[in-house]
């Protein structure tokens, strides 16, 4: 049996990078005692994967992570248990049974994620948040409605030009934040920072001298019947339904009673 | 949500911010409004170095058990927070309350080595302690030392209010009950410190005076109030099974050095290596029932979730029940994807067995400690394996499958030879020898036999602690010596050789038996900017020796001479139960090459027999 499990990640735990967060919940599952499943050999590991990684400094209502279970589990137990076992700035929100075939089941079916981007008094707190400043609503329309939005995208051996507009599913903005839902996953990945970094170049404001603070709430995958291609290409009438295409992780699974 | 001493900027700007935020799981947090006494317990050294300190979670846990008190941990911030908080002015704070330092009550250090002096200076700096004792009045923590190098406090005198010599698990309930009596008759720090130093065990170097002959050596070392006892009793925990041990030990979020459950097996060890401080002052050898060790066992890989499970003690072959527990182990984890870790274990049928359940065997090295290449210096060192047991085990475990072989020895131990460094090489290449005995097709390619050795230091409460070191430049002619003998050897593309630099070496040595007059080399060391010195990046040993220079130390007088029979070493006020005539009689052993048997074999009188536990009543039950 497969399963997803969706944790929150915020207060000082926004500190621990990807892979403490992995190390974290190995440990969990032995302390929580899920029947987690193993591979096997002379060093056998559990069989878990996690979504798309979160970077330092990044809190977030919508974390995952698969599993292979040995046995069965409710899906009240399994959060009961891991809440038992959990720090201050990581809860486990639901823990659902997911189908084996690959349109459901490993991460490589992330295709988007919605990030709410917020502005901080200052650079040393997000506890701090300031009112977003009545005229970026109109900015953000205005740079949303260019015709492509090109940005430098530096590798290990050259820079090139890249439009990132294709990748930028929605973005608006009102008096608590900008919300951006961004194309996400192995297939095409856009970074929230690297949009605000654009967005402020383009408003005439330094990047370095604006403190913002990102939180992800959610991440989805591509709804079975919407081929990729039908979102390119489409201008606006994609941003308006684009919420219909796509799916979160969570409800590709079913809770186990 | 607890509030950060440090801002998000500086956590974001810094390598692994997760060293200073606290939280995780099983560390104890406690309303600060209810408890009496706040304690913080530090180790010297970078985070995951010091959480991997077995001493540290059991005192943790003990302290915590008390309700009137707060344990929490500090760390050494690593260099690029040290300067940001020197630059902001940022106090050194404790991880779970993330208050400053300077709040608490108690500072506890854990002192594990030498190399880590100029680090607890660090700590009481952007602590903002005073760094020397006498500086500090009753709004400063009162700092106390641990660990095995408060055998010889001296060099650190000036900088600690007291030292606690011996097993944690003793009286430090009696310390803190004495604090909070002093505390509610509104008594002074110096009121306190009187207290403190009728406790056994407890030495506040305050209370004593040392005067010097004109050569330099002691000529007397006396108490100077009469609260202060001539001689400090090591304390010791005899019933080891019965007492203090953590089943919920603190689990990092960052990869630790020692990233696993720890089962103290034993304290002590039975063996008598002349150079191996831990085996004197550790005696007598007491061994934790092995019942209760399994329980452990079940219990901490529970409450942390680690996913591997060591063995500690110095010499864990020496256990009586290893068999039944590492079965034991085995038989109940294995299944669970649980590493099984031993290490310090003597290469025979049994471990080669336990280890080809636990290991890979193509991926695993073998591990020898023969310490010394030549026969007659394992005898003058009175490490008890020959020649034979080690190509015995070796053989053994080339049949089984295993292709590499770790070497260990010192280089520099009293009396040593050409020919006996050139015994190490030989050594090493006879091992590859008996490997290539066996038939080509029958061998898993070529073997690799590395070759490690360091430099002996000449420790205090060892046999050796009369002998002479030797300077850096001689050092490294020793190890080119064996070096050259390397090339010389029929299988030199089997072997590696790697030594250790000897810059360390002579700083170790003078720090472990120098007296009082050198606790100014070290701030002046600091004071130049030495910090980190047990790691290569940051250690700089011309500020070292800029140091000594500026003060006028000599440091061939602390290393280089032989000292006199009778004279008075800094940490004589010290009674650890061994007695200074038996290591006296042990030198003279090993001066003859005379091989001393172990305590199981037959008693010599060491002395350790006074605190009437442990091995030395073990045949008596």
């Amino acid at each position: 049996m497969k399963a997803r499990i969706k944790f929150r990640k915020y207060g000082v735990m926004k500190f621990i990078g990807h892979l403490d967060v992995m190390r974290f919940f190995q440990k969990a599952m032995r302390r929580a005692d899920i029947p987690i499943a193993f591979t096997g050999g002379y060093s056998p590991h559990m069989i878990m994967s996690f979504a798309q990684p979160l970077g330092v400094g990044v809190t977030s209502d919508g974390e995952y992570l698969d599993i292979e279970l040995k046995e069965p589990i409710t899906s009240e137990d399994a959060v009961n248990q891991l809440n038992q076992v959990m720090v201050e700035g990581i809860d486990v929100v639901s823990f659902r049974e997911i189908p084996d075939d690959k349109k459901c089941s490993g991460m490589t079916i992330v295709a988007a994620a919605k990030y709410q981007v917020t502005l901080q008094e200052s650079f040393k707190t997000s506890d701090a948040i300031k009112r977003i400043p009545d005229l970026w609503q109109e900015k953000v329309v205005n740079f949303m409605n260019q015709p492509e939005i090109v940005v430098l995208k530096r590798t290990k051996r050259s820079e090139k030009e890249m439009d990132i507009k294709p990748m930028i599913y929605q973005m608006e903005t009102d008096k608590d934040g900008i919300h951006l839902f961004l194309a996400t996953g192995s297939e095409q990945n856009l970074k929230p920072d690297l949009v605000m970094e654009t967005f402020l170049n383009y408003i005439g404001e330094k990047p370095e001298e604006v403190p913002l603070h990102y939180h992800r709430l959610e991440v989805y995958a591509r709804k079975p019947e919407t081929p990729a291609t039908m979102l390119r290409n489409q201008g606006e009438k994609a941003t308006a339904d684009i919420g219909e295409q796509f799916v979160s992780l969570e409800e590709l699974g079913e809770v186990v009673r | 949500m607890r509030k950060l001493a440090l801002n998000d900027e500086i956590l974001l700007k810094i390598e692994k911010p997760a060293r200073y935020i606290g939280n995780e799981v099983n560390s104890v947090m406690k309303d600060k409004e209810q408890i009496d006494i706040r304690f913080c317990m530090c180790f010297p050294d970078v985070y995951e170095i010091g959480m991997s300190h077995l001493g540290i979670q059991i005192l943790y846990d003990m302290f915590n058990r008390r309700e009137d008190v707060w344990c929490e941990r500090v760390y050494s911030p690593w260099m690029d927070l040290d300067k940001i908080m020197r630059e902001e002015n940022i106090p050194l704070f404790a991880l779970e309350s993330q208050d400053p330092i300077k709040d608490f009550d108690f500072l506890g250090i854990t002192i594990q080595y030498e190399m880590c002096y100029t680090n607890i200076l660090q700590v009481l700096d952007l602590s903002g302690i005073p760094l020397f004792a006498s500086d500090r009045d009753d709004s400063d923590p009162i700092i106390i030392g641990g660990g095995p190098c408060t055998y010889n406090p001296e060099p650190l005198a000036e900088y600690f209010d007291m030292f606690y010599i011996g097993d944690g698990e003793t009286v430090y309930d009696q310390l803190l009950d004495a604090y909070k009596e002093n505390k509610k008759n509104g008594g002074s720090r110096k009121d306190y410190l009187k207290k403190a130093a009728e406790i056994e065990g407890i030495y506040v170097p305050a209370f004593y005076d040392v005067a010097y002959k004109e050569d330099g050596t002691i000529a007397s070392f006396a108490p100077n109030n009469s609260h202060a006892s001539k001689k400090i009793q090591k304390q010791m925990v005899l019933d080891v099974t019965n007492t203090y041990y953590p089943q919920k030990p603190v689990v990092p979020f960052i990869k630790a050095t020692q990233d696993r459950v720890v089962l103290e097996i034993m304290r002590g060890c039975i063996r008598g290596c002349r150079f191996c401080q831990a085996g004197m002052l550790y005696r007598p050898t007491r061994e934790r029932d092995v019942e209760v060790l399994k329980q452990y066992a079940y219990n901490m890989l529970k409450s942390t979730g680690h996913e591997e499970i060591s063995l500690s003690s110095l010499s864990s072959s020496d256990y009586t029940k290893l068999k039944e527990l590492v079965t034991f182990l085995i038989e109940e984890f294995k299944d669970e994807g649980i590493n099984i870790s031993l290490p310090s274990l003597r290469i025979d049928a049994f471990s080669l067995d336990v280890m080809s359940k636990v290991q890979d065997i193509r991926k695993s090295s073998l591990t020898f400690a023969p310490e010394a290449g030549s026969q007659r210096m394992r005898d003058v060192i009175n490490k008890g394996l020959t020649e034979e047991i080690i190509l015995e085990g070796a053989g053994q475990a080339f049949e089984g499958g295993w292709n590499k072989v770790k070497l260990y020895f010192m280089l520099g131990l009293p009396s040593e030879t050409e020919e006996d460094m050139k015994a190490i090489p030989r050594l090493a290449d006879k091992i590859a020898r008996r490997y290539y005995e066996i038939p080509k097709d029958e061998r898993n390619g070529k073997c690799q036999i590395t070759t490690s050795t360091s430099f002996f230091i000449p420790k205090p409460f060892t046999p050796f602690q009369w002998a002479r070191m030797y300077t850096n430049e001689e050092y490294i002619a020793r190890a080119a010596i064996v070096k050259h003998e390397f090339q010389e050897q029929l299988n030199r593309k089997s072997l590696k050789y790697h030594w250790h630099d000897a810059e360390t070496t002579v700083l170790e040595g003078v720090f472990a038996r120098g007296d009082r007059r050198i606790g100014k080399v070290l701030l002046e060391a600091y004071r130049l900017g030495c910090i980190y010195d047990a790691w290569t990046e940051t250690f700089d040993n011309e500020k070292w020796m800029k140091a000594f220079e500026n003060t006028g130390i000599d440091i061939g007088f602390y290393n280089n001479r032989e000292r006199a029979e009778d004279e008075i070493f800094p940490w004589d006020f010290i009674d650890i139960g061994v007695t200074k005539s038996f290591l006296r009689r042990e030198w003279e052993r090993a001066m003859r090459g005379e091989v001393t048997p172990n305590c199981r074999i037959q008693c010599s009188g060491c002395g350790a027999a006074k605190y009437k536990g442990g091995v030395c009543v073990e045949s008596k039950n």
